[in-house]
């Protein structure tokens, strides 16, 4: 299906006092599902809204009350794990994790520890360069988010809003395939592209709809192979986990302060301690946020107030056939249809929209030329106004009209950029803005004959500089087109003057 | 007619219908009764404002012809239930002053019935216990005493002030909980009739939790016939509780005939325990010869893993209580510590749930963390899981080979002295417990229907455990034992 071929990429490896070090790393992936209704109960998710304004008693973990599943947040867990190829576990359950903190109502997390909604799955990371790592999932599963502790309103007391509590995630858990900062955050770009194809999440960082958790550790080169091999971790370094971070950049940061920490601790003969860490990224560094030892016993232990939840092959099938394309399979298309570069074909599959407007654009029309105008066209005069693909004043075909204007010869490449300017800024149909405001292309030879002879008439000392030097032939032509509003057609203007000059 | 608050619920219903009494006067008789038997303290909250305007409503409908099945009837609610707006602290001390904004389903339900709260019943915390004296209103006392000894005796637990409201006609009838035989053991100690539904026949929703895989809510009742009128108003299916199961509810009443000519009634050699007194055995037969006399073939049965029930019930029952009750830290609700300078969120979990859980509850919920932790998750909770399904099993096994009920002592014992267990290793207190655990463990339907007195003039109930569902079937063959029984007596009254 896909012929979308790469080269694996070359690990990241970082240069310490005695020998190379690689990088080995793993991630878990909050995705906020995209629902309207929290997991187990129908509190609104909406973001922003006043603080414990979106709270049921369930939520509040009010004494008697009871968790119900959210189907559709069933759904789209299974649409994901569709999406990322991955197996569905027809049967799972719910697991609570139990532990005290004041934005957790109930003392305890429903998720799933033992039996996960999605088992193995993978997710093709392309470096852009013709490289790409094949990163395996290894599970995704439902939990509930916690809410929010706020310290810093009275310097006495904490406040808690638990608007976010019982909001429905998806924990997209990665294997340890990941070699390099770089390759983390193409992958978080992956997941959160194939995310929004689906519509299973929104992939908002700022407000935290997707954040991570990483695992980084450290290997001398091959240990990893020896780990692919065997699948036994003892080959690799002891790995710290940095959490909660939503920010791409911070994300490749902090891989990269921790993996070089980690160096300096072996080669200064210490042992790495197994620990939870956070990123400052004030100070560009990790800190410990609690050891293996203070880390806590979860008590985890079936939800005896939720049944297993049993779904039929038959709904998943319909969930199968109803997947829309997805961005490897819409890549690869774009390329062998419309005869693209992998480059354009990335930049316009990345986002669903943007992929659907050059659709839109190129049909019946010619691919290539239409990736050239909506890529540095439409999205360079987008991006000035940082406007998204969906707030674009040109429609697709409008955008299609001014292409079709070019084909025909109706007007140049240049006089369409103004074209495409005026469409911009006051909309209207690119024929008739061409008609009524007199843009059309002089494809009239006698015209321009009369144009060029007028020219060669008046500069006899230009003409004779050009017989001599036939270069000097496109100040005749700049001339021409100077005379005519650069209405003429420059091929056409080109090959009069060469041969009125005699070239 | 005998006094107002001393009927039936079917002989109130009846004579409401007929005109012959009101709501309003039943329930200013059990009104009565109530403020005279503070002695009991089997009510903890009284609602008698709500209960005259419920009355009130029951008397119009009835006047207009709309009668719903427990119109007017009035009845005490186990503080384990939410009701809106009226305390609901199930005993405990954590809970002070909380009045939800809700209301139990199985309580909701009874008031579409046209049921009439008269107030809120005491318990033991968080239904923990089996004699009432972990609640935090002080015990519930049981109207029964030991012919003319004064010394006062429990009622039972968990649904120790049901049973004691019921037995000494406070109200017609009450809610109980079960999750251990917290209905079946009060019902017995008091003379009265107490039914744990199949586990997902009530809802469990708007009831304080205490094992979730366990708790039942049933009905404790005057006889059988009650029984079935009020489980039939109490259960069905609720969206709102993902364990409540969605199955049609048969008349309850309606499947009451007495005939139980053919049944099969299974006598397990499990429960013949050792040590236990005489007149238990002696119950146990007599009930056993009352079955066979109304029609019953009786057959001699084995259930193998009984005697493993009661250590893997203290393992799950404590596992999820130690989770469930985590939400009491004192952030949203309830009580909160009084916190000294510089205590930070620790001090107040910790202070928190110190002062508000009795050692009881802190036992069970430090034995439930206990079992749960990493290194001996399975060495407990797992084994005691695993121990679950063989019970089970055991069960299955006999009904697949034809017994329709089993017949069982309810406890091993009569009524005990208040304070008597109270200094005693808790493991004699969960002893209590041996007959009924096995049916929580399973999930099935039980019923204690009371049988005779001992010596001492205290009423000793039998247990009949049913089929999964089959709460009609189970009713009928315990109407056929309450009719062969004759069971008549009442406690003299002292209070």
């Amino acid at each position: 299906m896909l012929d979308l071929t790469y080269e694996t990429p070359k690990p990241k490896t970082i240069a310490g006092a005695r020998h190379d070090w690689e990088l080995v790393i793993g991630m878990e992936v909050h995705a906020q599902v995209a629902s309207n209704a929290k997991l187990f109960s129908a509190a609104s998710t909406e973001f922003g809204a006043e603080p414990n304004s979106n709270v049921s008693f369930v939520d509040a973990a009010m004494p008697g009350m009871l968790p119900v599943i959210n189907e559709y947040c069933v759904e789209q867990a299974v649409r994901t794990g569709l999406g990322l190829k991955a197996e569905i576990n027809l049967k799972s359950a719910f697991d609570r994790k139990n532990y005290f903190y004041p934005d957790l109502p109930q003392g305890y997390q429903i998720s799933q520890l033992y039996h996960p909604i999605v088992g193995e799955g993978e997710v093709l990371v392309e470096m852009g360069d013709g490289t790409a790592r094949l990163v395996r999932i290894e599970r995704i599963h439902m939990e509930q988010d916690a809410g929010k502790s706020i310290h810093d309103m009275d310097p006495n007391m904490s406040f808690v809003d638990l608007n976010r509590t019982g909001v429905c995630l998806m924990e997209i858990v990665s294997r340890p395939d990941i070699r390099g900062p770089e390759e983390a955050a193409a992958y978080i770009v992956k997941l959160r592209q194939i995310l929004r194809y689906l519509g299973t999440c929104d992939g908002n960082m700022q407000n935290g709809n997707l954040r991570a958790d990483v695992n980084v550790s450290i290997c001398r080169p091959g240990d990893y192979e020896k780990y692919q091999e065997t699948q036994d971790f003892s080959h690799l370094g002891t790995r710290c986990e940095i959490k909660n971070m939503n920010s791409m950049r911070f994300i490749q940061a902090a891989i990269d302060h921790e993996a070089r920490r980690q160096i300096a601790i072996v080669e200064g003969g210490g042992t790495v301690d197994q620990e939870t860490r956070l990123y400052d990224p004030d100070k560009g560094e990790t800190r410990s946020m609690r050891s293996k030892e203070e880390a806590h016993d979860y008590r985890y232990f079936p939800d005896p107030d939720l049944l297993p939840l049993e779904i039929d092959q038959d709904w998943v099938d319909d969930i199968q056939a109803r997947l829309p394309e997805l961005p490897d399979e819409k890549k690869a298309r774009f390329i062998k249809d419309f005869g693209l570069t992998d480059y354009d074909a990335s930049v316009l599959t990345a986002e669903v929209e943007a992929a659907a407007y050059f659709e839109a654009v190129a049909k019946g029309r010619d691919g290539k030329m239409a990736a050239n105008w909506v890529i540095n066209e439409l999205f360079g005069r987008l991006k000035k106004e940082d406007h998204d693909i969906t707030e674009s004043p040109v429609s697709p075909a409008q955008l299609g009209g001014i292409i079709d204007l070019i084909a025909k010869g109706d007007i140049s490449g240049k006089i369409a950029k103004d074209l495409f300017e005026i469409v911009y800024k006051e909309g209207g149909d690119p024929a008739e803005i061409v008609e009524a405001r007199g843009m059309k292309q002089v494809t009239d030879t006698g015209a321009i004959e009369a144009a060029v002879d007028e020219i060669i008439a008046a500069n006899p000392a230009q003409v004779e500089k050009a017989k001599q030097n036939p270069k000097l032939a496109g100040w005749f032509v700049g001339q021409v087109m100077k005379a005519t509003g650069g209405k003429a057609n420059p091929k056409a203007v080109n090959e009069i003057v060469s041969a009125r000059l005699g070239l | 007619m005998s006094k107002l608050n001393t009927l039936r619920l079917a002989e109130a219903r009846d004579a409401l219908r007929k005109g012959e009494v009101t709501s309003v006067e039943l329930t200013e008789a059990c009104l009565e009764a109530i403020d005279a038997a503070d002695a009991l303290n089997a009510f903890v909250h009284k609602t008698p404002e709500i209960a005259l305007e419920r009355a009130r409503a029951a008397d119009a409908r009835i006047r207009a012809g709309d009668a719903p099945s427990m119109c007017g009837l009035p009845i005490g609610i186990k503080d384990l239930f939410c009701t809106r707006g009226v305390p609901s602290q199930a005993a405990s001390r954590i809970l002070d002053g909380f009045r939800p904004e809700y209301e139990s389903t199985v309580s909701q339900q009874l008031a579409d019935a046209g049921a009439v709260m008269l107030g809120k019943l005491n318990m033991d915390e968080f239904a923990m216990g089996s004699s009432n004296e972990t609640s935090t209103y002080g015990n519930a006392v049981n109207p029964w005493r030991r012919g003319n000894d004064d010394a006062q005796l429990t009622p039972g637990g968990s649904s120790g002030g049901s049973a004691s409201a019921v037995a000494a006609d406070l109200c017609l009838a009450a809610t109980g909980t079960d999750t251990g035989g917290s209905i079946r053991q009060p019902a017995a100690f008091t003379g009265i009739t107490g039914i744990k539904p199949t586990y997902g026949r009530c809802s469990r929703w708007g009831i304080v939790a205490f094992a979730s895989s366990l708790d039942q809510a049933g009905p404790m009742t005057r006889d059988v016939r009650d029984a079935a009128i009020m489980l039939q108003a109490m259960c069905g299916h609720d969206p709102k509780d993902s364990t409540s199961a969605d199955l049609p509810v048969p008349d309850f009443e309606a499947m009451l005939t007495g005939d139980i000519n053919g049944k099969v009634i299974g006598i397990p050699r499990e429960y013949r325990m050792e040590g236990m007194p005489e007149e238990i055995e002696e119950l146990w037969a007599k009930g056993t010869e009352m079955l066979k006399d109304a029609g019953a073939k009786i057959v001699d049965i084995s259930l193998p893993h009984t005697k493993y029930a009661l250590p893997a019930y203290y393992v799950i029952a404590p596992a999820e209580a130690s989770s469930n009750l985590a939400r009491y830290d004192g952030v949203r609700y309830g009580r909160r510590a009084r916190l000294a300078q510089g205590d930070g969120i620790t001090e107040m979990y910790e202070k928190t749930r110190a002062e508000g859980f009795g050692p009881e509850v802190q036992r069970r919920v430090m034995i439930g963390t206990y079992v749960l932790s990493a290194g001996f998750y399975d060495a407990y909770y797992n084994r005691a899981r695993k121990v679950r399904t063989l019970i089970k099993k055991d069960f299955e096994d006999v009904f697949a080979d034809g017994v329709d009920a089993i017949l069982t002592p309810a406890t091993p014992s009569a009524a005990f002295g208040l304070g008597k267990m109270t200094d005693a290793d808790p493991v004699q207190m969960y002893l209590n417990d041996v007959f009924t655990v096995t049916v929580n463990l399973a999930g099935l339907p039980g019923i204690a229907v009371p049988a005779g007195l001992d010596k001492r003039g205290l009423p000793l109930g039998l247990q009949l455990i049913g089929r999964p569902w089959e709460e009609g079937d189970l009713l009928n063959t315990a109407y056929a034992l309450e009719q062969a029984a004759g069971f008549v007596e009442k406690p003299v009254k002292w209070w």
